[in-house]
């Protein structure tokens, strides 16, 4: 699943990587999904390259991602590595986890 | 020996390869369950997380799955080739996977529910990879400090045991020791087939590792605490409460090497298998004794191991050639072993399973402890520590020699525990003190199953060797050294005086004899002369009668003429 759809808007903006795992089409995953979609097209709009895995079908990367619960979002630019798990249902920890938390206000109105 | 015989299969046993760990629980850990290793830090859980995991792909083709959540695999392959392990190469094999799980609170950030799937496909993808049969997870109550909702991680964990379980994965887990409970976040609760504890303890200054089977369902185990080791040799583990006396018993005799001594014992030397003791305060001769009986053991061939807690085996053999003894190149040809170390380097327990390591590995016929008085600990321990090391030592028919430096026989300075009544034999070397010298002397105490003699004899040594020389013993009471030699010259000058006075008296008598026999001579002449006289008297006297009757006749016939 890629957010890839807007390039122009924040083009000053640092680039976010961000890998989401989850371990199948369970309702947990489906929540962690719907959750970050909202955050991507809100606040991160056009400046994430975001990759769902399904470890279940690439358990080698579990391993080298050093993944232990599921979800887990893993931000991998800017560095350093932070690691966000659960299925995202708290969006201020989210953002806090993202770096994105200092920029006023927005977070406040998006709820 | 199993569980008990109603039970009809007794439960599967993995080996965990573990020298004495196996004996204990006959058998090693249960199959395809979980078991729980727990201790306080530092007491070697990960090692014998390891040795289990290693041991069983090397030496019973059941490859393992180390779960780290502590050390990098490669901190835990180094931490471990101490002990000659080789995980890298194992992993290369495919005998092995190593996954180190980092959970790291300050990178982390709790949004909403979760588990630990991710968990659960990291160690099934590593159990596929590989066709693990045993799984190790250290120590995973890391997770705890990671992840803040313990009631999320409890029963995740509980489904990670049965998953475990249903996988038929032999597992061990690690947990620290917490306060109070064997773990600190009672996963004694959840893993309830097996617990071993490992404890390290301190006691004067001195640790001992030990280890106890806490509990092991449907399955009978040693319930004491053993001592543990963990060297560059792995770990090994000592069961050592056998209080069989059932030992085979032989009639073997060895000789001492010390001609005086092999005299003095009925048999010509001592019975092997029996444990001798070698007592006497220093400067006395017991490791001087105890070479010689090592030096005619080599001589013969055999194996000997000699633990030394005074000396080194080095300063040993240099001493040793003092008395004309080459024990150097027994050491070289590989025929004698010496093992030094102070003996406040270690607890008892630990002394002892170094030993019976040590034993084990060599498989002498002859092991010198010299000396056993160097051992210190509490009376009861020191007892039945020595009591364990003569029965090991029996059990195989191994020659012991005790030295000590009590000549009472007893353990240490103070104790009154009887050492000498655990010995088959006892040699007592005694330094006499007389006239401004000192002199050593040795008694047969006794020797179990043999005559014996109950003299005492002089100890002599020097560079050519040890000699034992019959002690003076007169009405004096016994000599030795120079009051001996002394009492040997005066008894020489007496013996001298003696044989010149019974000659004089012998020439007095002759003189005497010769004296009266003169005397008879003397008489005879006169009494020849005598009879000389008697003859010449009677013969005159009958002359004269026949000249008298002659005359009467002649007289007669005139006068009968004149009628």
């Amino acid at each position: 699943m890629n957010a890839d759809d807007h390039p122009d808007p924040n083009v000053d903006g640092p680039r976010y990587v961000l890998r989401l795992f989850v371990v199948g089409m369970t309702p947990r995953s489906r929540r962690a999904i719907e959750n970050l979609r909202r955050i991507c097209d809100g606040p991160l709009a056009g400046c994430v390259d975001l990759e769902t895995v399904d470890i279940h079908q690439q358990p080698h990367l579990a391993e080298l991602y050093q993944v232990v619960a599921a979800p887990t979002l893993l931000r991998l630019e800017p560095l350093p590595h932070r690691r966000l798990i659960g299925d995202l249902s708290d969006e201020a920890r989210v953002l806090r986890g993202l770096g994105l938390a200092p920029v006023s206000g927005r977070v406040n109105d998006d709820r | 020996m199993t569980s008990e015989p109603s039970i009809p299969k007794s439960l599967a046993k993995a080996p965990t390869g573990i020298s004495g760990f196996d004996d204990v629980t006959f058998g090693g850990l249960p199959v395809g369950r979980p078991s729980l290793i727990c201790g306080s830090a530092g007491c070697g859980k990960t090692l014998f997380a390891a040795t289990f995991l290693v041991n069983g792909a090397i030496q019973y083709g059941e490859p393992g799955v180390f779960m780290s959540f502590e050390e990098r695999a490669e901190d835990l392959a180094a931490n471990v080739a101490s002990l000659g392990y080789d995980l890298d190469g194992l992993v290369a094999d495919g005998k092995l996977a190593i996954d180190h799980v980092r959970v790291e609170r300050s990178e982390i950030e709790e949004t909403g529910e979760y588990d630990l799937e991710g968990l659960f496909i990291r160690l099934g993808y590593a159990v596929d990879t590989i066709g693990a049969k045993r799984v190790v997870l250290d120590t995973i109550e890391t997770l705890f400090s990671g992840l803040t909702d313990a009631s999320i991680l409890r029963a995740e964990l509980r489904r990670l045991f049965g998953w475990l379980k249903d996988r038929g994965l032999t597992t061990v887990i690690t947990g620290e020791r917490g306060d109070g409970a064997l773990t600190r976040q009672g996963l004694e609760e959840y893993v309830s087939d097996c617990v071993i504890l490992l404890d390290n303890r301190v006691e004067d200054q001195v640790t001992t590792r030990r280890l106890r089977v806490v509990k092991y369902r449907g399955s009978a185990h040693g319930t004491n605490e053993y001592p543990f080791l963990i060297d560059e040799d792995g770990i090994s583990v000592l069961p050592v409460t056998s209080a069989d006396l059932d030992y085979d018993v032989s009639n073997d005799v060895v000789a001492t090497g010390i001609e005086g001594l092999d005299a003095m014992l009925g048999s010509g030397g001592f019975f092997r298998g029996s444990s001798v003791l070698i007592s006497g305060v220093a400067g006395t001769g017991k490791t001087t004794v105890s070479s010689y009986i090592v030096d005619a053991t080599c001589a013969r061939g055999e194996r000997v191991m000699s633990f030394v807690f005074e000396e080194s085996g080095a300063q040993i053999c240099r001493n040793a050639s003092s008395v004309g003894l080459d024990l150097k190149h027994h050491v070289e040809s590989g025929l004698l072993r010496f093992e030094a170390a102070r003996p406040t380097l270690y607890g008892l327990e630990t002394h002892l399973a170094r030993m019976h390591r040590d034993i084990e590995q060599f498989r002498p016929s002859l092991v010198v402890i010299d000396p056993i008085s160097a051992l210190h600990g509490p009376a009861t321990e020191l007892q039945s520590t020595i009591l364990r090391m003569v029965d090991m030592l029996k059990g195989r028919g191994i020659t012991a020699v005790f030295t000590s430096l009590r000549t009472d026989g007893g353990f240490d300075e103070r104790g009154d525990l009887g050492l000498s009544s655990l010995m088959d034999a006892w040699i007592k070397l005694l330094g006499v003190e007389a006239n401004g010298e000192r002199t050593r002397t040795l008694y047969v105490i006794k020797a179990r199953g043999m005559s014996h003699s109950n003299q005492v004899r002089e100890f002599q040594m020097s560079a050519a060797g040890v000699k034992l020389v019959e002690a003076y013993v007169g009405p004096a009471g016994v000599l030795t050294g120079t009051a001996r030699v002394v009492q040997e010259a005066q008894e020489q000058a007496e013996f001298l005086r003696r044989g010149q006075e019974s000659e004089r008296r012998k020439r007095d008598v002759i003189r005497r004899r010769q004296a009266i026999e003169l005397q008879i001579a003397e008489l005879r002449a006169s009494l020849e002369v005598a009879e000389e006289e008697e003859a010449i008297l009677l013969s005159e006297d009958e002359i004269r009668e026949t000249l008298l009757a002659t005359e009467r006749r002649a007289i007669t016939q005139r006068r009968s003429a004149a009628e």
